[in-house]
């Protein structure tokens, strides 16, 4: 952690747009009590209802919800701050500057980064993986290994492939367990990471199984051989207390929307050596020193890979959302997941025929369930089928492979039903979830027709 | 929009007891289509005996919506002229992308009157089409590979991502 005085330094003034009272961080000497019901106050959209009662949003590892603040923080930035940053010379033009860069600065602190210049703003999480595979990629030659798991999400898996196939270099993955957690066995009996492996690159927390991955482990592996240790941290940086010093991890990426931020934002945190060793991913304006008609130079991180106008108002949203997460404090964040965690997973083991796609106890694991659903004549419930009934009693949750087809075909099955939870998730919203997949069952379970309708010939 | 307009009684009970489905011989065309959103496929066969579609196999993963018109489709074209069964898939398309606006016509569609409701909610209109775009495209190959008569009958035609 940084002191405050440290704090103050790095941080410019630009309380403004952040209303978070305690300063840019809610830096309190004391934790607030966790009080779900005051936090869904902040949170206007939970107070929505639906034809069948109040919406129940358990899809939070798809996007969070956003409270006031965060829209409030955006809202005043156009109304009252907006201009291009680090171009205007003029006063708008410096009050957005130094909100961009104060946003930079904040997020680093979230984060645990020793300096403002490890954060780079992308558009969102892929955006930030496929700047890290376009970027090392550059070093890389036929017969080089990248090594990522078939846990990913599509967006940690297809820009490697496309590396590899750019490259000649070859994809391999860490396999996972029955239970759903990396197979770090067989990992180490077959060889996987291994003098010829130059990247490593996998998922802090599975945003299908839930899993946390023993992440230093993996750092302590890739480190041994030379090779680079990416982490996709998507549903880490939302859900938990994340320190990149202490990770291990060479570059990490995240995105704004899923930490109660805004869409069209993401982040990439590197250890500056590395960044500053990096190739530039796109070019245009602002990522260049000199430009000449022969060539040009390129700026230093994080601008080098920074091209064109930046998510201004986005990040300022963002830093708002990581002062409101702060403000409440990620270790009780992390608590009260684990909490709604444990208790789903209880409640979800009274249902007939449910069967939990990952860890089935709330250990080294996040707040996403995914689950298949099958009804008493033993025929599988199609997700779709789950989410549109839970939906039809209000209850939000995601249906389909997650962006994450090869985890499924892993596990035998097509695709999952999945709930997942978050700061303002409650117990009551829980019980309507297991009711709702009882009601499911009941509904597609009447059994087959005596008599089809249907007209055979 | 009432979840009932949905799932009519018709749909439930061809999901539940899929007519022709299965993977048959013999075929002159296969294709496999699959939503790249859901991840819902379905692989499909159709035979041609002269200008009628003689049969209509298939097999697939999906939902209700995509299993029970599958099914549904397979009763109205089996039997019939492809012409018949293209101008059906006309029909169907646009009764989905009504947003429900169309009343179907009965007497052509028979159960597949049940999905009227479905156009109510866009986000399942794919679901119901994936098997009517499987038969259009299995019924277009088979015709155009039918010209040249010794054209080998068991090929594949993948066409992953096409149904969209």
């Amino acid at each position: 952690m940084t002191t405050e005085a440290e704090t103050a330094t790095r941080l410019p003034e630009y309380a403004l747009t952040v209303p978070v009272e305690d300063g840019p961080l809610g830096l309190v000497d004391d934790p607030i009590p966790f009080d779900v019901e005051a936090i869904r106050a902040d949170f206007p959209i939970l107070e929505r209802m639906t034809a069948e009662g109040p919406l129940v949003y358990l899809d939070s590892a798809n996007t969070s919800q956003k409270p006031r603040v965060v829209v409030e923080a955006i809202e005043d930035h156009y109304l009252n701050h907006n201009a291009n940053v680090a171009r205007a010379m003029h006063l708008l033009g410096a009050e957005a500057t130094e909100a961009f860069e104060g946003a930079r600065a904040t997020l680093a602190q979230f984060i645990g980064a020793t300096r403002s210049e490890e954060v780079v703003f992308t558009k969102n999480a892929s955006e930030a993986l496929n700047l890290c595979a376009h970027t090392l990629g550059s070093r890389l030659r036929p017969g080089d290994e990248i090594v990522v798991s078939v846990m990913e999400h599509h967006s940690n898996l297809v820009p490697w492939q496309m590396l590899a196939q750019r490259t000649g270099a070859v994809l391999r993955w860490y396999d996972v367990t029955e239970e759903g957690r990396l197979d770090l066995e067989a990992a180490a009996r077959d060889g996987l990471v291994n003098e010829r492996t130059k990247i490593v690159s996998v998922a802090y927390v599975s945003n299908v199984l839930g899993t946390i991955n023993p992440v230093t482990e993996i750092a302590a592996a890739a480190h041994a051989v030379g090779a680079v240790l990416v982490l996709d941290a998507s549903q880490a940086v939302p859900q938990m207390p994340v320190d990149v010093t202490a990770l291990g991890a060479d570059l990490l990426v995240f995105t704004g929307h899923k930490m109660v931020g805004p869409t069209g934002i993401g982040v990439l945190w590197g250890r500056y050596e590395l960044l500053a060793d990096l190739p530039p991913f796109l070019g245009g304006g602002e990522m260049i020193e000199v430009v000449k008609m022969s060539g040009s130079t390129y700026a230093p991180p994080p601008y080098r890979f920074e091209a064109g106008t930046p998510p201004i108002a986005q990040a300022v949203g963002l830093a708002t959302a990581a002062s409101y997460l702060t403000a409440i404090g990620m270790d009780q964040v992390a608590a009260h997941e684990q909490e709604i965690t444990a208790y789903a997973l209880a409640g979800l083991a009274t249902v007939p025929g449910l069967r939990v796609i990952g860890p089935a106890e709330p250990v080294d694991r996040g707040g996403a369930v995914s689950f298949t659903l099958t009804d008493a004549s033993g025929d599988q419930v199609h997700p779709h089928d789950v989410g549109q009934l839970l939906d039809s009693k209000g209850i939000a949750v995601r249906g389909g492979h997650h962006c994450a087809r090869p985890l499924h075909e892993r596990f035998g099955v097509q695709s999952s039903t999945r709930a997942s939870f978050y700061l303002y998730t409650t117990t009551g919203e829980v019980d309507a979830l297991v009711e709702g997949l009882h009601h499911t069952l009941r509904f597609f379970g009447r059994g087959p027709a005596a008599a089809g309708p249907g007209r055979t010939r | 929009m009432k979840v009932d307009d949905l799932y009519q009684e018709i749909i439930l009970d061809h999901y539940r007891a899929k007519h022709h489905s299965g993977l048959r011989d013999p075929y002159e065309a296969e294709v496999h289509h699959v939503n790249p959103s859901c991840g819902d496929e379905v692989t499909l066969r159709v035979h041609l005996d002269g200008g009628t579609v003689s049969d209509v196999s298939y097999e697939g993963a999906g939902c209700s919506i995509s299993q029970a018109s599958t099914s549904v489709m397979s009763d109205l074209v089996i039997g019939h002229p492809v012409e018949h069964g293209l101008e059906l898939h006309q029909e169907f398309l646009e009764l989905m992308q009504s947003k429900g606006a169309l009343v179907p016509d009965e007497d052509r569609l028979e159960d597949g009157i049940a999905f009227a409701g479905v156009s109510k909610f866009p986000a399942r209109v794919k679901c119901a089409l994936l098997g009517w775009s499987a038969f259009k495209d299995a019924a277009l190959r088979a015709q155009a590979d039918r010209l040249p008569e010794d054209h080998p009958s068991d090929q594949t035609h993948d066409h992953e991502g096409a149904a969209r």
